[in-house]
């Protein structure tokens, strides 16, 4: 074979070994785009099942079942007197008529341990409801008209969900069925979840008062870390030189933005509980904690609205003859405002789902009572959702899912808002 | 409440002397404000500074010092058998005079001794309010004479606010670092309190956890053990299952959002995923134990595994899930940073994208990625909700992912939750948890901060 003819076969060969090898290579490039569209697909897929699996079991909590009885709003027991007066209202027996009505419904049922079943079929705070209604219409008084009440959880999660794990007794489940003929079940919008405070019954359980533990939390947070951060923020940004001073404050705050949040409950546990002597499960310390948290989140976003605003801003403002401090106050710091929102927002949202440093300060107790000043006590909404999590009954399963579509639904608003104030503030200088 | 009617009168004092002290420049020079030397704002301003914020420090350390001074003088003239209870004791005495003086629940009943104390706590109370009262006016009004007795027309009024408002910022950014004196102090006196029962050594190097205090002298099992190495050997399992979820599906997406995905679905899948970053934890705990523990018991009963109902796989999967985001949007940024001159030349040189990203990008983004990693991990050390409600409570020393272990933070909030006395080991010991939790995170985070840093400059 002559030199050229050898080339010609080594060339085809390497043609040969590249074109066998760039299949594989290929194949190989396919392979791990889609490991990575798998890895994009596992995030978005297991959002989806968290979603969904909480939005299904919860949904069911915003309904309530309800039992219609004919109660004779017997004049004797609710007034004897006919004095009309709201006191007297106030204390009349109203769960003696709900148990009349049931008996009168049932005249079978004879054996007391029967009759007490019967009568858990309606809720404890069906008493509270009738009153409600003969408080408001004291004329109904003497009538005997049929009333819609809140029934039992066990008979609302039958109803709802059918046998299942149902805890109610078979001849209870045959009054529920007669119930059920007689077109005297229905489900009606579960009001009390938005109305009530946390209650044993489920129920009779609700969120308000988590919402407001919440809302008075958030304010303080807000009121403090807002001013606090933007003028920390400022000053690192516009006053300080850079000095070990400066850097020991800014590798402290980045350190602070790591801390785990149980490290800030045990903070607030120590100073202003133990120390300071500041009232326990109250939304002040609460407030105090999730401030000191979400200060770094936000004097590192003020931070970075601050370095973007240009220095042509500042050049002109100071050519003009202002001050250093009219500059930065009355130019800079309006253009870097939207942007020192967003991240504000941002931090809110962390701290309204923060529940770790309250557990620690005591806002983890049973608070039945809707707080009415940060200086009550107050349990949170994320806190709720942790203590109801823990009560084994189905029925405050279904009311956990719903608390966290109600909390889900605050911080979906809350981000929506600061990718509203990014989108309409952004300026390309 | 006394503190608010002290906020809203701070605030009207302030709106007043600001109107005034401008009002009062103008005067000076009959309106004609050319004649002034600062903006006749600025005179108002400095009134208004004058006469709150020395008002508003003083209260402000008067409330921080008057609960211990009163409880010390109360102590003070408590009868000497009292006084003679060892201190542990004595604090208890104390706190019960003064939950009985505010009406609170108290632990026994007050006797006389106690009742009287409690008045004299009561009595001591009301003249601090009425002192407080007192020195808060007095205060305001020679705040409010000092500065309107210096404004004149040529006095420097600007000046003067200015250096005020830039000290305000000085102390504004100084609560950071007040912060992290606060965390290390708070933590580090009750861990050294514990440490005096607990021998370091012990804490360090026991095996057994169990923080049981004997009530009885004699009640069985109850000597109480702080070996630390199984809550560290749960945090540490529970956070590498955690990383082995997070990492690769983080970084993963990662690589395919910046490298693979054009600009229409990046712009979809990004804040989709940052979603998964917002969730509280409270809800992911929901979720590991309301969904996928049950979801694994049961995939474990039809293989005939014992797959026990609070597993660290359970609590670990969805911490992994949680950390999903911090990861891919760490890693997205490095990997943005490696410059494309970079991929280009790889390219060039015929090498496909999946080569050019496993052999040229990561490599040379991998002390970033190694960074974020490190910080992801602190992360789940640091994490609660998650392991409080899916891992368990008895600490084992396992490393079989499907039995029930606990970690540091579960034992934190199991020990401060609940009926705590401060002399316990049982509730100090939360505070020695709480110091090596900080410890261990600190120095993750400084060497993960470190990492991406130095990383970060070399393009530059």
């Amino acid at each position: 074979m002559s030199k050229l003819q050898k080339a010609a076969v080594k060339r085809r060969d390497i043609r040969e070994a590249v074109e066998l090898g760039l299949k594989v290579r290929k194949r190989r490039n396919r392979r791990f785009r889609h490991l990575g569209f798998m890895a994009v697909l596992t995030g978005m897929l297991l959002l989806a099942i968290m979603f969904v699996s909480i939005a299904s079991k919860g949904y069911s909590a915003f309904q309530r079942t309800e039992i219609q009885l004919d109660i004779k709003l017997d004049s004797d027991v609710i007034d004897p007197g006919e004095s009309r007066s709201k006191d007297v209202l106030m204390r009349a027996d109203y769960t003696g008529l709900i148990k009349a009505s049931l008996r009168e419904l049932f005249p079978e049922v004879k054996k007391r341990k029967q009759k007490r079943a019967l009568y858990r079929l309606v809720s404890s705070g069906a008493g509270d409801q009738l009153r409600e209604k003969v408080i408001q219409d004291p004329s109904l008084i003497g009538q005997r008209i049929p009333v819609w009440l809140i029934a039992d959880d066990d008979l609302d999660q039958y109803y709802k969900h059918g046998e299942g794990q149902s805890r109610l007794k078979d001849y209870q489940l045959q009054w529920v069925a007669r119930l059920n003929a007689d077109h005297r079940l229905r489900l009606a919008f579960n009001s009390t979840f938005f109305t009530a405070g946390d209650s044993r019954e489920p129920e009779l359980a609700g969120i308000r008062g988590a919402l407001t533990g919440s809302f008075f939390v958030i304010l303080i947070t807000l009121g403090l870390s807002l001013p606090l951060g933007v003028l920390a923020a400022i000053y690192l940004e516009e006053f300080a030189g850079r000095n070990r001073w400066t850097d020991f404050i800014e590798v402290n705050i980045n350190n602070l933005a790591a801390v785990p949040s149980i490290v800030f409950g045990l903070l607030g546990l120590a100073v202003f509980i133990n120390f300071m002597g500041l009232p326990r499960s109250a939304p002040l310390v609460g407030g105090l904690v999730l401030t000191l948290m979400t200060l770094p989140t936000i004097i590192i976003a003020s931070r970075a609205a601050l370095k973007s605003v240009p220095p042509s801003i500042r050049e002109a403002a100071l050519g003009m003859g202002a001050s250093k401090t009219q500059m930065i106050f009355q130019h800079v710091l309006p253009l870097a405002m939207p942007g020192m929102l967003t991240g504000t927002i941002i931090g809110m949202a962390q701290a309204l789902g923060e529940t770790a440093p309250l557990l620690m300060i005591g806002m983890v107790a049973f608070i039945a009572d809707i707080p009415s000043g940060p200086l009550d006590s107050a349990t949170v909404l994320p806190v709720q959702i942790y203590l109801w999590a823990d009560s084994p009954e189905r029925a405050f399963m279904e009311r956990t899912s719903a608390a966290i579509l109600v909390l889900l639904t605050f911080l979906v608003l809350m981000n929506l808002l600061a990718i509203w104030l990014r989108r309409k503030f952004e300026q390309r200088w | 409440m006394n503190l608010f009617v002290y906020f809203i009168v701070f605030i009207l004092l302030s709106i007043g002397a600001y109107w005034y002290g401008r009002r009062y420049s103008l005067s000076l020079v009959s309106g004609d404000h050319r004649k002034l030397h600062s903006l006749p704002q600025y005179y108002g301003y400095y009134v208004a500074l004058w006469t709150v914020l020395p008002a508003c420090l003083m209260m402000l350390l008067w409330l921080f010092l008057d609960q211990s001074m009163i409880v010390h003088l109360v102590s003070v003239a408590l009868p000497e058998k009292i006084k003679a209870l060892p201190p542990d004791e004595l604090g208890l005495y104390l706190n019960d005079v003064v939950n009985l003086a505010r009406g609170n629940i108290t632990s026994s009943e007050g006797d006389a001794v106690m009742q009287q104390a409690a008045a004299h706590y009561q009595h001591l109370w009301r003249i601090s309010h009425v002192a407080l009262g007192i020195a808060v006016l007095g205060a305001v009004v020679a705040g409010a004479a000092f500065s309107l007795h210096r404004i004149q027309p040529d006095f420097r009024s600007r000046p003067g606010v200015e250096r005020l408002v830039k000290w305000l910022l000085i102390i504004s950014s100084s609560v950071a670092i007040l912060t992290t004196v606060g965390i290390v102090l708070s933590v580090l006196f009750e861990a050294i309190r514990f440490f005096r029962i607990i021998p370091l050594t012990d804490f360090l190097f026991g095996l057994q956890w169990s923080p049981q205090m004997a009530i009885r002298e004699d009640q069985v099992g109850a000597s109480g053990a702080f070996g630390v190495v199984p809550l560290f050997a749960g945090t540490i399992l529970i956070a590498l299952i955690a990383m082995l979820v997070a990492v690769p599906v983080g970084l993963m997406s990662a690589i395919y959002l910046v490298e693979f995905a054009n600009s229409r679905v990046r712009a979809w899948v990004k804040p989709l995923l940052e979603i998964l970053a917002g969730i509280p934890t409270v809800v992911y705990g929901f979720f590991a134990a309301l969904v996928v523990a049950p979801a694994l018991r049961g995939a474990g009963e039809s293989v005939g595994l014992q797959v026990s109902s609070e597993s660290a796989l359970a609590a670990g999967l969805v911490m992994g899930i949680m950390i999903i985001p911090f990861v891919s949007s760490l890693s997205d940024d490095v990997i943005n940073a490696v410059p494309q001159a970079m991929r280009d030349g790889s390219y060039a040189l015929g090498a496909t994208r999946a080569e050019t990203i496993s052999r040229v990008v990561v490599p040379s983004a991998l002390p970033g990625i190694v960074g974020g990693v490190l910080l992801a991990v602190s992360r789940a050390i640091g994490e609660t909700m998650i392991v409080v409600m899916a891992a368990g409570l008895t600490a084992n020393l396992t490393v079989n992912p499907l039995d029930s272990v606990t970690t540091i933070t579960v034992q934190i909030v199991t020990l401060l939750v609940g009926d705590q006395e401060f002399d316990s080991p049982k509730t100090l010991a939360a505070f020695a948890l709480g110091l090596v939790l900080f410890i261990a995170t600190l120095l993750l985070n400084v060497l993960a901060l470190h990492m991406v840093r130095k990383y970060r400059e070399e393009y530059e």
